[in-house]
């Protein structure tokens, strides 16, 4: 899932300060699942709004939850809604206010959390990242751990000498990828494929190559 | 002398905070009249919003009246109730609020007197904050100080 996680309350009553009628737009995809973003979520920003913006009688925070902020037909169901509010605060990831924003031109569009990274839960409440999102997926080489995402170096040649005790040398809190790497390709006989030198990775198919686009021809009308 | 009588919602657990109260009413012992009680079944029901929204409402402060941390019949649900109690402390403290408006207590099924000292604590703790201030409440405080 994409984690995000939300901004402070005081960054969002300072971006709505002129608006007198504000909707907070909740998805029920992947901020619904890490707990930022959902309908739970979405309503208590609004109630959070109108506490703080209490001494403002005509002051307005509804919320409102979408299937998902990434697909135009879902952002459709905002049509009839929107036009009541001066100002629409999205809790999805990225994705979702500029969906939005380019849905309804006229309307002023703001993010409500701050999108994190692609990862899952480790535990109840703690969301650890996975995924980098380079374009050529490399985990089937390590053990199906991504040392891209996972490695403070993204290093396709690890360990380095920051390597301590199975920790990485940034923290203390941070576990070498590497080491987790060594460990499974051991477990699963495999270190002679750790010997074969990984050439440096294209970045082309990364962020670096510029702004991505998928398109399966099969879908396309 | 202060004549502010705080609005307080009290959620009271079921369990340990009803019978407390059961207690209390039987030695004589009433809660203050400015506190109101929501009884719920476990405070671990208790959501965010259910503790945010006696304020969008005008109370001055909430509490939660909880099991012993090892006493819960739910197990877990008081422990639940306190993260959810400082969550909701934070937000007040991040618009502006004070954040001891909100604070969760832990209460014996066997202590009535410790229920109702709860709640002269909190009144008394409120009486000394003030009212959340709306319009009528700031013009009430530029009153009292010129």
């Amino acid at each position: 899932m994409i984690v995000a996680e939300p901004k402070p309350v005081s960054e969002i009553l300072d971006m709505v300060k002129d608006a007198g009628r504000v909707l907070i737009v909740g998805c029920k995809g992947c901020v619904t699942v890490c707990n930022v973003g959902g309908a739970k979520e979405a309503a208590v920003l609004a109630s959070t709004l109108r506490i703080a913006r209490r001494n403002d009688k005509s002051f307005i925070a509804d919320s409102h939850t979408l299937e998902r902020q990434c697909d135009p037909e879902y952002i459709n169901e905002l049509e009839e809604l929107i036009e009541s509010y001066d100002a629409v605060v999205s809790l999805a990831c990225g994705v979702g206010p500029q969906f939005i924003a380019e849905r309804y031109p006229s309307t002023r569009v703001y993010p409500g959390v701050n999108t994190r990274f692609m990862g899952g839960a480790v535990e109840h409440g703690v969301w650890s990242e996975r995924c980098a999102g380079c374009g050529t997926c490399v985990v089937h080489y390590f053990g199906g751990v991504c040392p891209i995402a996972r490695c403070s170096k993204s290093l396709m040649n690890g360990p380095c000498g920051g390597s301590t005790n199975g920790k990485c040398e940034i923290s203390k809190d941070v576990d070498c990828i590497w080491d987790i790497i060594v460990k499974k390709m051991m477990e699963q006989q495999r270190t002679d494929e750790l010997i074969e030198f990984k050439p440096p990775k294209s970045w082309v198919t990364a962020r670096d190559g510029g702004p991505r686009k998928m398109i399966k021809e099969e879908l396309v009308k | 002398m202060n004549e502010f009588s705080p609005k307080i919602v009290a959620f009271c657990c079921s369990n340990c905070a009803s019978a407390a109260a059961g207690i209390a009413g039987r030695t004589g012992m009433n809660l203050p009249p400015n506190v109101s009680v929501v009884r719920v079944p476990c405070t671990g029901r208790i959501e965010i919003l259910h503790l945010l929204k006696p304020f969008e409402e005008g109370a001055d402060g909430v509490y939660v009246a909880g099991c012993q941390e090892d006493s819960c019949r739910y197990i877990t649900g008081v422990v639940k109730a306190a993260k959810r109690v400082a969550h909701v402390k934070k937000i007040l403290e991040e618009i502006g609020l004070e954040p001891e408006r909100i604070e969760l207590f832990n209460t014996s099924a066997a202590s009535g007197r410790s229920f109702v000292q709860t709640a002269v604590e909190m009144t008394d703790r409120l009486q000394a904050i003030g009212p959340v201030s709306t319009d009528v409440n700031q013009n009430f405080e530029r009153g009292a100080q010129s």
